[in-house]
């Protein structure tokens, strides 16, 4: 055991790392379900980004131009969704699923020949000033650029949705689509545009993979990712912020699992600890927002902090009682990063009242009469 | 994971009538990954190809690649019996039960199943002992480390890969008393960005040497951005050569491939229990680079022809188990039973073999 040989500056780096993919595919997906459509495609969308960026790259030399080239490649994808279902009509969630299979099965075709090719690697962009800050800057401030754009990509969408009139008319559509259509907008164009950013989002979530996180092309690279950005979209409650806490949730804990490992440290030696910081965060973030906005019940508050602790502490005992010990431990650290996103996110929007229902019309067909 | 099914005919002429075709012996495989996964479901396919050179228009392969360890594997090797296939190479661990329950019910269709235990009246296996190349592996580890830290990507704990983390670790022990192993685990064969976060990981960690039991070039390409070295595995990787990867453990099933077709020709075949290493080439050790220095090499190269010769068997005592019990007595081999179920790790290896 050696919980000393694991860099904080560099864990938090890589889980920066690890979690810009999902970010971008379930911001871009959270949008398409913010307008009612119900688009299971994402993995499919991912993949076919990963292998247009990774070609146009490669045979540009350009990673910027690659980039482009996926969100087109994504977006372009997506169209074919869009016609299936704004304009024949199609269900969503089988044309989804379609869409995921056209995509693994045709960025595999395309990939034929890109196999074994090395992009052009993509520098590192430290932000100045901010490089500087001890731990924060090495961990934080001297990524690439897609870190830093998924990350102002969160702002620049939370702000769209709440403050300007394109956002609001977005979630009317997304909300009903009938009174949005009887208001004179075009609920069909605000729903095909939202499905292509979705695709954009997701062929750059896809490129992030195969251009820096990887960095190459094979079959199969983007594993599964896609679904965990849809499972994100729906825990998160369809929040910005909550996407964002939720995407790097999970990269944190997959990178904190393989870290965890290769120090040789158990899960259940760090878990408890790691569930009574929560408690202790979640209560200090609590009290900071209750004394700025007066309005928070302190009570409740205490109230999760207790369960926080009271959950730490039971777990502590388990750890206590089982000795550390037992190939079992393995296997629940790698399979932590899912049940621990989906409990703490379920948690949370069960917590916050009536914030977590849907966009009402996700899923429906609408047809002009 | 959505797999995708492909077939290809070595004369891809959909003339053919049923009697023309009957004269051809139909071979069948079954991938676990794609095929162009630059490691070991390419491996298997590249002795696919050379079984249809060797053979011309005699035989007609088929293959599925991308098929997930489970109940669809069955459905896969049945659809393959149903459609005349004469032998059927089933390639993952995995693949074991589903083989035996369709092989029950095909009496006249021969299977082999790699890297397995399980075999029957007309079911083979057969393996290679990459633990001869993991020896290798281990001696250059050992010698090319500065920080005495040796990352080891592990996939699916079975045997196959445990063996494989031993043989490395006695051998790096051997040549250097400090290294230590820091051993992750994925739980898969093949997921490229799985293994790029875990290598990154061994290296954030100290790792300076990276040795992958997992089949995408992914851990290299990681170990070339930190300027690490690593191994081909599976297949020879040379891509990533002379650095970061300094020699591989190449398979070469071609030779048993054709070994075993021409037996259904022949009506010869009948069940085996193969498992061959580097002496009759089914393991081979890709060329070591001009980045290990000249001596190393020498030392890795002597060490593989007396595994060749057998004069040396990387299993040899004195060693004890991981909790101190005695493993082997001085100057005792393992036996390839001991070998075949070995699920625990040797003294000195830190962690624990997952369950």
């Amino acid at each position: 055991m050696d919980l000393g040989s694991i860099s904080l500056v560099a864990f938090f780096a890589s889980l920066m790392v690890a979690s810009t993919p999902i970010l971008l595919a379930a911001l871009g997906e959270m949008i398409t379900e913010r307008a009612g459509v119900l688009n299971l495609g994402v993995e499919g969308m991912m993949i076919i980004g990963a292998i247009c960026g990774f070609a146009v790259a490669v045979e540009s030399g350009s990673a910027v131009m690659g980039f482009i080239g996926a969100a087109v490649g994504g977006a372009l994808l997506s169209m074919l969704f869009a016609l299936l279902t704004q304009f024949l009509y199609a269900t969503q969630v089988p044309s989804g699923l379609a869409l995921t299979l056209v995509g693994v099965g045709l960025a595999s075709f395309i990939g034929q020949p890109y196999v074994g090719e090395s992009p052009p690697a993509v520098a590192k962009m430290a932000i100045p000033v901010l490089e500087h800050i001890p731990f924060f800057g090495p961990a934080m401030f001297q990524h690439d650029a897609m870190v830093y754009i998924s990350i102002l990509l969160t702002i620049a969408i939370w702000a769209f949705l709440k403050f300007t009139r394109g956002g609001l008319i977005l979630r009317a559509v997304g909300e009903n689509h009938d009174a949005a259509h009887a208001l004179g907008y075009k609920v069909r164009l605000v729903r095909v545009m939202a499905i292509g950013f979705g695709g954009a989002l997701a062929g750059l979530g896809g490129a992030y993979i195969s251009l820096i996180r990887v960095p190459q092309w094979t079959d199969g690279i983007t594993a599964g990712i896609g679904w965990i950005a849809l499972a994100i979209v729906v825990f998160a409650s369809w929040k910005p912020g909550r996407v964002l806490f939720g995407a790097y949730l999970f990269g944190g804990l997959t990178a904190l699992q393989l870290n965890l490992q290769a120090a040789n440290v158990p899960l259940l030696l760090v878990l408890p600890y790691l569930v009574m910081l929560s408690g202790v965060i979640f209560l200090a973030i609590a009290v900071a927002a209750g004394s700025w906005k007066k309005t928070l019940d302190v009570k409740p508050t205490l109230k999760t902090f207790a369960q926080f602790i009271g959950t730490g502490l039971v777990l502590l005992l388990i750890g206590v009682l089982t000795n550390y010990a037992s190939g079992l431990d393995l296997l629940l650290l790698s399979s932590a990063p899912f049940v621990a996103t989906i409990v703490v996110l379920v948690v949370i929007s069960a917590r916050s009242k009536g914030a977590s229902n849907g966009p009402a019309m996700l899923g429906k067909i609408f047809q002009a009469h | 994971m959505f797999k995708k099914i492909l077939a290809t005919t070595a004369l891809a002429v959909g003339l053919a009538g049923a009697a023309f075709a009957d004269d051809k012996t139909k071979v069948g495989f079954v991938y676990v990954g794609p095929i162009n996964d630059g490691g070991w479901t390419q491996g298997h396919d590249h002795g696919r190809l050379e079984l249809e050179k060797h053979f011309g228009d005699k035989v007609e392969t088929v293959f599925v690649e991308n098929v997930p360890e489970g109940p669809d594997a069955e459905r896969v090797m049945t659809q393959m019996a149903l459609t005349g296939t004469d032998i059927i190479f089933t390639t993952s661990f995995g693949f074991m039960d589903p083989t035996l329950n369709v092989a029950a019910k095909f009496p006249d269709v021969k299977f082999e199943h790699a890297t397995g235990y399980k075999s029957a009246e007309n079911v083979a296996t057969y393996s290679a002992r990459f633990y001869e190349g993991r020896a290798i592996q281990g001696t250059i580890a050992g010698r090319m480390t500065k920080s005495n830290i040796i990352g080891y990507i592990g996939s699916v704990p079975i045997p196959e890969v445990v063996r494989g983390i031993n043989s490395a670790f006695i051998h790096a022990k051997k040549v250097n008393p400090d290294v230590e192993f820091k051993v992750i685990w994925i739980y898969e064969w093949m997921n490229p960005a799985k293994e790029a976060d875990a290598a990154k990981a061994l290296l954030e960690q100290g790792a300076d040497v990276i040795l992958q039991h997992t089949d995408s070039t992914a851990p290299l390409a990681a170990a070339k951005e930190a300027g690490a070295i690593g191994f081909g595995q599976a297949s020879d990787m040379y891509d990533f050569a002379p650095a970061p990867r300094v020699s591989s453990i190449i398979d070469n099933w071609a030779p048993y491939y054709i070994e075993r077709t021409q037996a259904v020709m022949d009506g010869t075949w009948e069940t085996v229990n193969t498992w061959d290493g580097i002496s009759t080439g089914m393991v081979g050790i890709g060329e070591i680079t001009d980045a290990v220095p000249a001596d190393v090499k020498a030392e890795a190269l002597a060490l593989k022809d007396a595994i060749v010769a057998g004069t040396y068997h990387p299993f040899t005592g004195p060693l004890n188990k991981q909790d101190g019990t005695p493993f082997l007595a001085e100057g005792e081999v393992a036996d390839d039973g001991t070998l075949a179920g070995m699920n625990f790790y040797v003294e000195g290896l830190t962690g624990e073999v997952p369950q």
